[in-house]
């Protein structure tokens, strides 16, 4: 066993895989043809775990993530393709009465505006309550018990007093709180979390962050974090998939992919982040903007975008390449043919590669 | 921007042979370009069938600083403190309440007539939303080709429409879009175009002074970068000076020359970008140091967390606004003045203000602790924390372990097990 093996045993538990998603495809059929929102994302996720599904505005993630609680709504959305395993089940192939037992039972959903997912006329006590009684053998006075200690468990000061507050009331700060006890009171295996602090503060979103990892680690439930925020992926999951136009293109430990990138859509979006260290000079930028879904390119769909394409298999589209344990990258340079250009793209310095803006 | 687009706009000054040119705006560079003093901005808050007055939003509440010509501002602070309302007063969008904003020592708040035309003029804005900012049923060249109209005067023809598109289709290479993009509509455009749109519109009337409120906020990181060094770029060609709006620290931190940090209607601090991210002062600085997550997987600072929201504006905290949420005040034992006394925004170093009766208490060693900014070399002796009035972690307020609803049998076993410290990634690092 690798060192990098030994560490990630460690890191995620016992190792048994709790989510597998085998090249999931979700399409949309809509007025102009097909919007291919998923088209070749694989991960997996091990029990207790904490993976981070990370990219940039219509990659993907938030179809991702209702495809695993199966919200898409079908038509005018397909499963076009691929499996999402959890513990061993294809959560595709159950019929609605079973995917509604493990929807808010075994995994939880968190949303980025919790508005848009609480009930505008329930009192919170009452939401809670009634998420228990769907999941849990417990009568309503128990539930309400769940409810209360699942607000004490979040850190909501006043608890007795928010069970009665409409979500109205409620500042983002304290309605994501009540999200997160919302998922917590029916001991999920997973909550899967889509941009929970993307609307809030600096100083509040650190309170969520920290309540997340908190709550995540006293309960051992596996988290499934989507952000745009490749610092929140760094100080809050074990493991990372990037995502792209669709696709997954890169996966491996928060290391490993954020220190040395092994696709160069990662390596690009690390080079955009403005920091102390890169003042005074120009941002090293990703040229250009993500393809229209419409017009995809043929081959691989960074490489209008890639300042390392050269002319590897135009048409073709690169596979997943296997390059360790949990660690992949679709790009082309890790075909053995192409090993000089993989050399060129180890050689260039983050600071002068992708020199072109715009 | 692509191969020299922006050289090739006739609009656009060229460069002089020689050092500056005799009493341009580069001469000037340092002095004050923009006063604001105690500016205070007030938006009454209605209540009932006779929407009668029933108290004030005091969204701006006495705000002294300046911009100097020639530098980047950077305002931060959290959504509502009123970061917005202060650009909008400096540039008349929004009627103060009282206080004063000097243009070049001009009363920018008493212009009217020709006076304001030309402030209008001479101060520009770039707004956060790059959708909503822009009126989708203008064609481009309407939309930026509007304030041309404006200004319109017999010396620079801008009331013909030859003129007009030409100056549009100028502007639109400026900023790196195709000259014949005029005839389009917002809709046609992505996030990053339409915000280089709206760059356009405040660039083509060649103002010296330009709020940007917020311009990459919208965007994604990728398309932000290009944003970001488009106005590094034009900054440097138009001689411009810009008042900087941000909630993102780093943005800040990357484009500004001087920063100043707001929380419910106040600068609490202020001073030059190295200073301030090093060397924070006012609490509440050092807290949104502390919060921003940081993309480097080695770094691992504690965080100080804090507690509560942001009181509302409307209804402001006694004394010292920051109070009821400070770490500082709790770990001094809540002295006194903290909650009737409003601290003055005083200097606490050449070019750094600060407003807190307790600033001197804070030292970098305590700084660096929480905030993986600050680069400071650790005094080899180090003070002991009841001396330098250490930050301390600020839990939030989570029960123990024992509280916790139970755990399934097996992730229990796994929840209490410690994490490596040391990441076991790949041996390169960053490449
Ligand atoms: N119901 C739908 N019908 C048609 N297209 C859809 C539908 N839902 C999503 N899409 C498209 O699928 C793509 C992926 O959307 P998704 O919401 O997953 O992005 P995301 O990665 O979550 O982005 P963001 O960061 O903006 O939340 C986008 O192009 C989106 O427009
Ligand atoms: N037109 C308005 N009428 C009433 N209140 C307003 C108006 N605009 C802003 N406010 C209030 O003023 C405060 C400051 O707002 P704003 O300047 O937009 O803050 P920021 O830009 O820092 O987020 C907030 O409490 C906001 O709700
Ligand atoms: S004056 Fe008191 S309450 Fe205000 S920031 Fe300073 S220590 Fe904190
Ligand atoms: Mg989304
Ligand atoms: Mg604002």
């Amino acid at each position: 066993m690798t060192a990098t093996e030994a560490a990630r045993e460690r890191r995620t538990g016992v190792g048994d895989v709790l989510l597998d998603v085998r090249d999931l495809r979700t399409h949309f059929e809509v007025m102009d043809g097909t919007v291919k929102a998923v088209d070749g994302v694989s991960f997996s996720l091990r029990q207790g775990g904490r993976l981070a599904l990370v990219g940039e505005s219509g990659c993907g993630k938030s179809v991702t993530a209702l495809s695993i609680m199966r919200l898409i709504e079908v038509p005018p959305g397909k499963f076009a393709g691929g499996e999402i395993l959890f513990e061993g089940r294809n959560l595709l192939k159950l019929n609605d009465r079973e995917i509604r037992k493990v929807r808010g039972g075994e995994i939880a959903m968190i949303f980025q505006e919790p508005m848009t997912s609480l009930n505008p006329v329930m009192t919170v006590g009452d939401q809670i309550s009634e998420a228990v009684l769907l999941h849990q053998p417990v009568n309503r006075k128990g539930a309400q018990e769940v409810a209360l200690q699942s607000l004490v468990d979040v850190g909501v000061p006043d608890p007795k007093r928010r069970l009665k507050q409409y979500p109205f009331e409620l500042s983002g700060g304290m309605r994501q709180r009540i999200m997160i006890a919302m998922a917590l009171s029916c001991n999920p295996k997973l909550i899967i979390a889509d941009e929970p602090t993307t609307a809030l503060d600096v100083t509040i979103q650190r309170q969520i962050l920290e309540l997340i990892k908190n709550v995540q680690e006293r309960t051992g439930t596996a988290l499934l974090l989507i952000t745009h925020d490749l610092g929140v992926v760094a100080e809050t999951v074990d493991e990372v998939a990037v995502m792209y136009a669709g696709r997954v293109v890169e996966t491996g430990t928060v290391e490993e992919v954020l220190l040395s990138p092994r696709h160069p859509y990662t390596r690009g979006l690390l080079e955009s982040i403005p920091s102390q260290g890169k003042k005074g000079q120009r941002l090293s930028a990703i040229k250009g903007v993500v393809p229209n879904p419409f017009r995809m390119p043929k081959g691989c769909k960074f490489e209008p975008r890639c300042p390392y394409a050269w002319q590897a298999g135009a048409d073709e589209e690169p596979p997943l390449f296997d390059l360790g344990p949990d660690r992949m990258s679709r790009c082309w340079l890790y075909d053995p043919r192409y090993a000089d250009h993989l050399a060129e793209y180890e050689g260039r310095a983050p600071k002068k590669s992708a020199e072109v803006a715009s | 921007m692509t191969d020299g687009a922006a050289a090739a706009g006739p609009a656009a000054p060229t460069a002089p042979a020689a050092g500056p040119r005799p009493g341009s705006a580069d001469e000037r560079n340092g002095e004050a370009l923009v006063e604001v003093r105690d500016l205070k901005t007030y938006y009454p808050i209605k209540a009932g069938i006779l929407r009668r007055t029933v108290g004030q939003v005091r969204a701006v509440d006495g705000v002294d600083f300046e911009v100097r010509r020639g530098e980047v501002f950077g305002l931060v602070g959290e959504s509502g403190c009123g970061k917005t309302t202060l650009g909008r007063t400096i540039v008349r969008l929004e009627k103060a309440t009282s206080g004063q904003v000097l243009l070049d020592g001009g009363d920018v708040l008493s212009f009217d007539g020709r006076d304001l035309k030309k402030m209008r003029r001479r101060m520009q804005v770039i707004f956060q939303d790059p959708v909503g900012s822009l009126n989708p049923r203008m064609p481009i060249s309407d939309i930026i080709g509007e304030g041309l109209l404006a200004q319109a005067d017999k010396q620079n023809g801008w009331g013909e429409r030859k003129v007009r598109d030409k100056r549009v289709s100028d502007y639109l290479e400026v900023v790196g879009l195709r000259r014949d993009y005029t005839r389009r509509y917002p809709h046609e455009f992505s996030g990053g175009q339409r915000q280089r749109i709206g760059i356009a519109r405040a660039l083509a009337l060649s103002p010296e002074f330009i709020f940007a409120d917020e311009p990459v906020s919208a965007l994604d990181v990728s398309i932000q970068s290009q944003i970001l060094n488009l106005l590094i770029d034009l900054r440097e060609q138009f001689d411009l000076t810009f008042l900087f709006v941000a909630h993102n620290l780093s943005v800040v931190q990357y484009i500004s020359d001087r920063v100043g940090v707001m929380y419910l209607g106040k600068l609490v601090e202020m001073a030059d970008v190295a200073e301030l991210y090093a060397h924070p002062r006012h609490p509440y600085t050092i807290a949104l140091l502390s919060a921003i997550p940081d993309p480097d997987p080695r770094v691992k600072s504690r965080r100080l967390v804090l507690t509560g929201d942001v009181p509302s504006p409307a209804n402001p905290p006694s004394g010292c606004r920051f109070h009821t949420r400070c770490w500082l005040r709790r770990q001094l034992n809540n002295p006194e003045n903290c909650e009737t006394e409003d601290p003055p925004f005083r200097e606490l170093a050449s070019g750094h203000r600060v407003a807190c009766h307790w600033a001197e208490s804070v030292v970098d060693a305590a700084v660096a602790d929480v905030v993986p900014t600050a680069d400071i070399e650790v005094p080899t002796e180090l003070p002991t924390p009841q001396d330098v009035g250490a930050p301390v972690v600020t839990e939030i307020e989570t029960p123990s372990v024992t509280d916790v609803v139970e755990p399934a049998e097996e992730a229990a076993g796994t929840a209490g097990e410690a994490r490596p410290e040391e990441p076991q990634g790949p041996t390169q690092g960053r490449v």
